[in-house]
């Protein structure tokens, strides 16, 4: 049976140290099987979230070797690096325990999302054609493990959640707004209040994402034209202006252009 | 003196899944003042891992199907322990759980009519299980979460409830503490719900998170409540088992509904093994491979596979034939479904195909799974009326895997989804309406004192016992003597060691302070799996019969009369008392539609 070496942060908002465990392998391990191991047999304090362990929950959320991802969909045997292997807490968020930080302002941010709101007259059931569903079948695939959130460097190095809700709610929110039920406007909702301006496409969210959503290219591009387009398009504001376009917003058409 | 805060609710749901997010929405939008309480962060409970669907009987596959044959499917399903108001009310609710969920914003698959599709699953008749590819317990819990949120959810994450407070005879509160900062809490309520899911932590190999450690049928338990049917704990057919690593996820029953093949290490179709053919289900399967395979195309010219039996059917088979030594290296069966092709699999089954392919290198679309009972689901716990879902103690309900009566002896898949959905708004409804009659009550303030110091303890004691090596015993001594096979010896041999962890886990100790502590959390979760683990084992070795999970192989047989029964265990004066309960008849409009067939 092989040995590596787990390099992991240990201590709270104060600050903390590297500490290293040795930790015994068996084939198929992943990152946090080790850490259960080290919980069980060497340190059962160290601090860590998990629940499904199958990639399903996104709470094990971790930065291993310094890049953003689950621990129970990380391989031993694919991440060690000269028998050693990094884990470190969420960097965006602020420190609680070892490897757990405190998340809490995504759910803080998205309480403030409209929610999806049906039309009165909707048929029950929706009809739906499954071509349309998997489009935002794709953004609902989110296991909200805030990894996109924490690698966003609006949020990790600028620091302006104060101004941009990151990917994960731009995700929600492509959602919503291409629903064909939906009955709601959120386009002011989404410059003014969500920052999606802030965003300057560098992809990394899309990188990090275990779900592998195209969270750049299908989320926030398509509403960032849309903002674009309704704000700073000149043709349109002057269509709108002469009341040849009542409502740009209430054009539901526009909507399955996205995507 | 202990320090705790204090939070008053007119309605407290403890646990934050499908059951209780229903059960918050419903009280929610009754005007009550709702608080949840959960182990983990909102949205990850375990709902989120049940993969294949939510059954309802919507029939939009055009199949013929409707709620009275999936009463009927279910009270088989159930080997006939179920109690019939339950089934009852679950069938002609379930699809209205469904519409009104799509209007929350969940995004089911679709015919090509544009419709709610709907997938084939083991002892359905019809294909009745409403699904999102392979992630319909994530939309679920998702769904629900979004729309309480919306409604102004407080919710109290990472949370943990170990007390339910009482005046007289009647619940109005529960102590606990954050398991962040480590600080106790009290909350007061007019009414409790408990909907915290299941337990098969006591298990070596489970499908479960390590929340699922029986909080909350312990909680109902401790304050006087009736539970039922403990012996019956679900083995799914289909848990991975290798690489080690992986030991225990599940791979969907999905899998055979979208025409995966069950073969041994000889290549066998097993569960064309007359012996495994249950004599019920005799004339309404498939008889030949062939018939099979072509069932996956033409579904209503032929009868399904063998594979898609009832789970208790396909986990004992699985487990007879690895015991007969054609299992594989691994000590598995195969789970073939490559002759779907990569791209018919890659749309149905993509969480799959992507867990095999990352975790364990193996290609579904090329090669089979290797698979193997594991502990899933439990049809047992709080005994509840099915209207309201009101426990036998006032102002508590349960709704969701910690109550019993909807599933009897085994529970078809697809079923709890729908389950949660319907008994969830039933006792959010129930709560609510009950908080209305009454006031907050007094709570004694000495139970908070004792119920403090017994948390504390192991951070106080010196350390003789590890809560690891506790746990790691029990689900040894659990794995041997209750698994899926049981015999009276086992059974007992695994009393005792039950017994002596009991003794020796008064004596646990733990490092470190209070400040999310995982060993701390194991030191009290222990509690509470050993006294389930009592129960389970118990309420087993006195059904003396073989019934849907129950699998006595030394009383291989149903017996006739242990099927009019249902166990309960209540705590009488503090020591445990296990009784039996006759099953409540069907009236003759619902008996008929088993003579038609």
């Amino acid at each position: 049976m092989d040995t590596v070496t787990l390099r992991v942060f240990r201590g709270d908002s104060s600050g903390g140290e590297m500490r290293d465990y040795a930790v015994s392998v068996l084939p198929g391990m992943v990152v946090l099987d080790a850490i259960h191991q080290i919980q069980q047999t060497k340190d059962s304090t160290l601090a860590c979230r998990w629940n499904c362990k199958a990639a399903k929950c996104g709470s094990c959320s971790a930065e291993i070797n310094g890049k953003p991802a689950l621990m129970c969909k990380t391989r031993l045997d694919e991440a060690t690096i000269d028998g050693v292997i990094t884990v470190r807490p969420l960097f965006t968020f602020p420190e609680i325990k070892d490897l757990v930080t405190d998340v809490s302002w995504n759910y803080h941010i998205s309480e403030k999302i409209p929610p999806f709101t049906p039309k009165p007259d909707a048929p029950k059931p929706f009809i739906m054609h499954q071509m349309d569903v998997m489009r935002q079948q794709e953004y609902r695939k989110c296991i909200e493990c805030f990894l996109c959130q924490d690698v966003c460097h609006v949020l990790r190095e600028h620091e302006l959640k104060d101004n941009f809700y990151g990917p994960r709610q731009i995700v929600k929110l492509a959602n919503y707004n291409m629903h064909p039920y939906d009955n709601l406007k959120r386009m002011d909702f989404i410059r003014n209040n969500m920052g999606i301006g802030y965003c300057n496409i560098t992809k990394c969210c899309t990188d990090v994402c275990p779900e592998h959503i195209r969270i750049t290219d299908n989320a926030i591009i398509p509403l960032k034209e849309r903002v674009a387009d309704k704000f700073f398009d000149p043709l349109r504001m002057l269509l709108v202006k002469l009341r040849i376009l009542k409502n740009p917003e209430a054009d539901r058409s526009q909507d399955s252009l996205l995507g | 003196m202990v320090d705790y805060k204090t939070f008053e609710y007119d309605m407290l749901i403890i646990g934050a899944g499908g059951a209780g997010l229903r059960a918050a929405i419903a009280g929610l939008e009754s005007g009550a003042k709702v608080g949840v309480v959960c182990k983990s962060l909102l949205g990850k409970a375990h709902t989120v891992m049940a993969e294949g669907g939510a059954a309802a009987a919507i029939d939009d596959m055009h199949d013929g199907d409707n709620p009275d044959v999936h009463f009927v499917d279910t009270m088989r399903g159930g080997d006939f322990l179920n109690n019939w108001r339950t089934v009852d009310i679950f069938v002609k609710e379930a699809p209205d759980r469904i519409y009104e969920l799509e209007r929350y914003g969940a995004l089911f698959d679709r015919t090509p009519e544009g419709l709610i599709s709907q997938r084939p699953f083991g002892g359905h008749r019809y294909r009745r299980l409403c699904h999102v590819g392979d992630r319909t317990g994530l939309e679920i819990i998702r769904t629900l979460q979004e729309k309480a949120v919306s409604l102004g959810l407080n919710v109290h994450m990472e949370c943990t409830l170990t007390k339910l407070l009482k005046d007289g005879d009647r619940v109005v509160g529960a102590f606990g503490y954050d398991r962040v900062s480590g600080d106790f809490l009290l909350f007061k309520a007019k009414a409790v719900v408990i909907a915290t899911g299941g337990w098969g932590r006591m298990y070596k190999v489970t499908s479960n998170s390590w929340e699922s450690t029986s909080d909350g049928v312990m909680l109902a338990f401790d304050a006087g409540a009736e539970l039922m049917d403990m012996e019956m704990v679900q083995f799914h057919p289909t848990g991975m088992v290798w690489p080690p690593g992986m030991r225990g996820i599940l791979v969907t029953e999905g899998v055979r509904g979208e025409g995966g093949i069950l073969r041994n290490s000889k290549g066998e179709r097993f569960m064309f093994n007359p012996e495994y053919m249950p004599p019920e289900a005799k004339g309404m399967y498939a008889e030949t491979p062939e018939e099979a395979d072509r069932w996956v195309h033409d579904n209503k010219n032929n009868r399904r596979p063998t594979d898609l039996m009832k789970r208790d059917v396909v986990a004992r088979a699985i487990y007879k034939e690895v015991r007969a030594g054609r299992g594989t290296e691994h000590g598995a069966v195969y789970l073939d479904v490559t002759h779907r092709g990569a791209d018919y699999i890659k749309s149905k089954l993509p969480s799959m195909y992507e867990q095999f392919h990352a975790l364990g290198d193996v290609d579904i679309t090329k090669e089979p799974m290797e698979v193997y009972p594991t502990p899933h689901y439990v049809m047992g716990g709080v005994r509840v009326e099915p209207e309201e879902c009101s426990s036998t103690v006032k102002g508590l309900f349960a709704a969701g895997e910690v109550s019993a009566g909807l599933h009897g002896a085994n529970r078809l898949g697809g079923n709890s989804l729908s389950d949660i959905l319907v008994f969830g708004k039933r006792s959010g409804e129930g709560a609510a309406k009950f908080s209305k009659t009454v006031d907050f009550g007094a709570i004694d303030a000495s139970v908070i004192e004792e119920e403090a110091k017994l948390l504390l303890r192991p951070l106080e004691n010196n350390g003789l016992e590890n809560p690891y090596t506790i746990t790691s015993e029990l689900q040894d001594a659990m794995q041997v003597g209750a698994m899926i096979e049981k015999r009276a010896d086992g059974l007992e041999a695994c009393l005792v060691k039950i017994k002596e962890l009991q003794a020796r886990a008064q004596n646990i100790g733990v490092e470190g302070d209070r400040g999310y502590n995982p060993g701390w959390q194991t030191a009290r979760d222990i509690q509470f799996a050993l006294k389930t683990s009592e129960i389970i084992v118990l309420c087993a070795l006195m059904r003396q019969e073989s019934r849907g999970a129950q699998w006595r192989s030394d009383f291989p047989d149903k017996d006739p009369e242990w099927g009019k029964k249902n166990l309960i265990a209540k705590k009488v004066d503090s020591a445990l008392e296990i009784t039996t309960r006759p099953v409540q008849e069907m009236p003759e409009h619902l008996a008929k539609l088993f003579e038609e067939g």
